[in-house]
């Protein structure tokens, strides 16, 4: 079963921090993602551009209507994400815990729909 | 496939009427649903294919005779008849999922329906899988309440006064989580179990105290949670013999529960610990509740459930309330405090101080409680620094403490009981 580990934290935070944090940050990754590669339970996994860069699209009235921005302003951002195969839920939570992230952010599991057919 | 006769009738079998069928339902019911559920996958399966299999026992027991096995029985039929629900379903929109479900149900052998420990088992997965972490604690509570005491949804919501469409509501959310998210049906490994054991007992003694706050209304439904709350902690302690934190809950809610008759009066006031009339306090539940106490304790370092059930076992001890020994009491107090830092604990530490060492320096820690602020709106806390304020014979003070009790309290019983106090410490009016 997969599930998507939607990884969010508080990008100001992230942003201001030093050089050698971040580089920390990115080494812990790097191990994180290496091992549940060599686990078998990474499908596919990316890191986001800060939303800074974020654009909504919404089609309104038959006019398509381009905005500036993340779809909601909160306290932490979308910043990334995991898709994994896990045996149960219980599998599942036990990964996003090693997510370096949810140390200082939330990691959100959320099961894969799988249609019929 | 399905034959109801396979199971095998005895001979001579007694011929049961609808009311010795649904006694012998009643009875079962909460094991046979564990084990469908753990079959099934999926507790809607399990609930349905129970359904069928009662409606199948009423047709075919009483003209048939009662089983030789009728846990066994009524597991088999079940189970053939989510064969058949699944098989039909399958062709319908041939499910990949309910075809591997099919296949699975066709690896299960019989011979486990018969086994005991297989069936308790089944329980103990089920409570584990209700109480799981990823559901809110209300949908914990109102699952192990529908699938593991068998009540049913209206009574749920009857007792936690929650309409039963809302009631509804979160049982179908937190059933579809469970499928949906697949939060699996497996005792947790020992490395999770301790903080998993901590959520059921948490959710085991907030269906007790659900029951035991005296509320108007649906009391009679309230009584069943208290019951149903000791029910499932003997459940844990027969499952999970090693762990004493089960042991010393099961302990506090029987030391608790043995006081019930006494704590309301004849016109359904409540009465105070020390003015009750301890000779109808419940002997047997006490001396149930002192030797678990006395075991848990045993154990090794107490828990938080043994620290409070030793206090409950103190109380217990005492045959007259002038007799209770408050320094026990507050020094077991003074331990659940760093054990388990909570407002309302603080707060019964600064009553047990009042009475071991006088109302002055009970009246110090609660002024101290009051001035952190963390039970600020919780109406126990002016309630009881009134009492000790009229020991004091600071009246004045006093009556303001109680008009702020009687500002926040929600409950009636405790509304009347404040009231009274009030009157008490106010001066008479010419």
């Amino acid at each position: 079963m997969q599930y998507m580990l939607l990884i969010y934290d508080n990008e100001a935070e992230m942003l201001g921090r030093r050089t050698g944090s971040t580089d920390v940050m990115m080494a812990e990754y790097r191990e994180f993602t290496d091992s549940i590669l060599k686990s078998g339970n990474l499908k596919a996994g990316d890191a986001l551009q800060p939303t800074s860069t974020a654009t909504c699209v919404r089609i309104r009235n038959g006019k398509t209507l381009t905005t500036d921005g993340p779809f909601a302003e909160t306290k932490e951002q979308l910043g990334g994400y995991y898709l994994i195969e896990a045996k149960d839920l219980d599998e599942a939570t036990k990964i996003a815990a090693r997510v370096p992230s949810a140390k200082s952010g939330t990691v959100e599991v959320r099961p894969v729909r799988v249609f019929a057919g | 496939m399905f034959d109801g006769r396979a199971p095998g009738l005895s001979s001579g079998a007694v011929h049961p009427g609808r009311e010795a069928v649904e006694q012998v339902f009643r009875q079962e019911r909460g094991r046979i649903l564990a084990t469908l559920i753990r079959i099934l996958g999926d507790i809607d399966l399990g609930e349905e294919a129970l359904a069928a299999a009662l409606e199948a026992a009423l047709a075919q027991w009483p003209g048939e005779g009662t089983p030789a096995n009728p846990r066994a029985w009524l597991i088999r039929t079940a189970r053939n008849k989510a064969v058949d629900q699944i098989r039909r379903r399958a062709l319908l929109d041939e499910k990949r999922a309910e075809m591997e479900s099919e296949a699975a149900l066709d690896r299960e052998g019989g011979d486990e329906i018969d086994d005991e420990v297989a069936v308790r088992d089944d329980q103990l997965r089920l409570i584990f899988t209700c109480c799981h972490p990823a559901l809110a604690v209300e949908a914990q509570v109102a699952l192990t309440l529908r699938t593991l005491c068998g009540l049913e949804t209206e009574e749920i919501a009857r007792a936690f006064l929650v309409p039963a469409p809302t009631m509804a509501q979160r049982l179908v959310r937190a059933k579809g989580k469970i499928r949906e998210a697949r939060i699996p049906y497996r005792v947790p490994d020992a490395e999770d179990l301790p903080e998993r054991l901590d959520a059921v007992l948490a959710v085991v003694y907030l269906v007790f105290n659900e029951g035991y706050a005296a509320s108007s209304g649906a009391e009679l439904i309230r009584r069943d949670l208290c019951a149903e709350a000791i029910r499932l902690a003997r459940l844990l302690v027969e499952l999970l013999p090693g762990e004493s934190e089960a042991r010393a809950l099961l302990a506090l809610m029987l030391l608790t529960d043995a006081r019930r008759a006494a704590r309301v009066d004849a016109a359904g006031e409540m009465v105070l610990l020390e003015d009750q009339d301890r000779s109808r306090w419940d002997r047997g539940a006490i001396q149930e509740g002192l030797a678990l106490v006395e075991a848990a304790l045993r154990a090794g370092p107490p828990g938080a459930y043994a620290l409070q059930a030793a206090i409950a076992g103190v109380h217990a001890r005492a045959a007259r309330a002038e007799e209770t020994d408050w320094r026990e009491i507050a020094a077991l107090y003074g331990v659940l405090r760093v054990a388990n830092p909570s407002g309302v604990v603080a707060l019964n530490h600064a009553a047990a101080v009042a009475m071991a060492e006088g109302p002055a320096a009970g009246l110090r820690l609660m002024d101290a409680l009051a001035a952190e602020g963390s039970l600020a709106g919780y109406h126990l806390l002016p309630a009881a620094r009134a009492d000790l304020l009229r020991r004091l014979g600071r009246l004045p003070e006093a009556a303001a403490a109680y008009r702020e009790a009687l500002s926040l309290v929600g409950n009636d019983t405790d509304r009347r009981f404040l009231e009274r106090r009030l009157a008490q410490v106010s001066p008479a009016r010419a």
